[in-house]
């Protein structure tokens, strides 16, 4: 279950119509590191883990990053709204213009669509937790580039506290892969594992 | 002048929500990984109650924050009320 609250998680008030910043910005919206495949990682990828904690983590952790495709979609909404087809097309939007309008809709910064095969889930929480690690990581680069493409205050205030979640984010799935390691070195190893041909 | 002073203090009453509800989650995620951790849940359960006073507050006088039976909406039916989250930027 969930439930949607009318709001934003951080403040969105983008006064700018740097379109070509509305383009790059879409990497965080349908990119393979963007806040989608964050989202849809963790919340199928909870099924599988073995602990109260981690079931947690990854709920709450995957119920966050939706909050951040919001931010993500306002950000590049609030850019595009008021620009005219000319404008779109001259910024590199023309294609994307074309066939979406001015709806949001999951592509990369270069028209690429969002696939699930940017994700992966193994069934297994030590491959699981490490790939949630690496994608933080990989998150919080492209925050980095977008941040240095831009100097508008309005554009880096959001940018700033995404990249600040994502190295949140990634102190907390190092802490849940430790929690993992000591759960698998307690007697519960072979419990789980009990089906597996090597046991 | 009677709209702009709505307008303030809902920016206002949003952004308090916004930062007790930050506080809120990064306790949340933390607890997941500590949920023994004494100071951290009395931190939390302080922060809800906070933040469940200023969504009552903020609902008393802008609509309901969430639907599906979790607020109550004065007639008609305020959910569907303007401005959204992306149009309006909070």
């Amino acid at each position: 279950m969930w439930i949607y609250e009318k709001k934003l998680q951080y403040p969105v008030r983008v006064r700018s119509k740097d379109l070509k910043m509305a383009k790059a910005l879409l990497s965080q919206y349908g990119g393979p590191d963007g806040e989608l495949s964050a989202s849809l990682r963790y919340l199928t990828q909870r099924y599988a883990m073995p602990t109260g904690k981690t079931k947690a983590l990854l709920t709450d952790i995957g119920t966050e990053e939706m909050a951040h495709v919001e931010i993500i979609a306002t950000m590049i909404h609030q850019i595009i709204r008021d620009a005219s087809p000319e404008e779109l097309k001259e910024a590199g939007l023309g294609g994307y213009y074309a066939q979406n309008g001015k709806d949001l809709y999951w592509v990369d910064a270069e028209g690429v669509p969002w696939t699930a095969a940017y994700v992966r889930a193994v069934g297994d929480p030590v491959a699981d937790l490490m790939e949630d690690m690496a994608a933080e990581q990989k998150a919080r680069a492209v925050y980095e580039h977008l941040i240095s493409m831009t100097r508008e205050p309005d554009i880096i205030a959001p940018l700033r506290f995404l990249w600040q979640r994502e190295i949140v984010h990634f102190q907390r799935f190092g802490e849940a892969l430790q929690h993992i390691y000591d759960y698998l070195d307690s007697r519960h190893y072979f419990q789980m594992g009990k089906d597996h041909p090597l046991y | 002048m009677k709209d702009s002073r709505d307008k303030r203090s809902r920016e206002e009453l949003i952004r308090a929500i916004q930062e007790y509800e930050f506080a809120a989650v990064e306790l949340n995620l933390y607890l997941d990984n500590f949920p023994r951790h004494k100071d951290a849940l009395e931190d939390y359960n302080y922060i809800t109650k906070v933040l469940n006073q200023l969504k009552a507050e903020y609902e008393k006088g802008f609509g309901p924050l969430k639907n599906f039976g979790e607020d109550m909406s004065d007639y008609p039916w305020q959910w569907v009320d303007e401005p959204w989250p992306w149009d309006y930027g909070y």
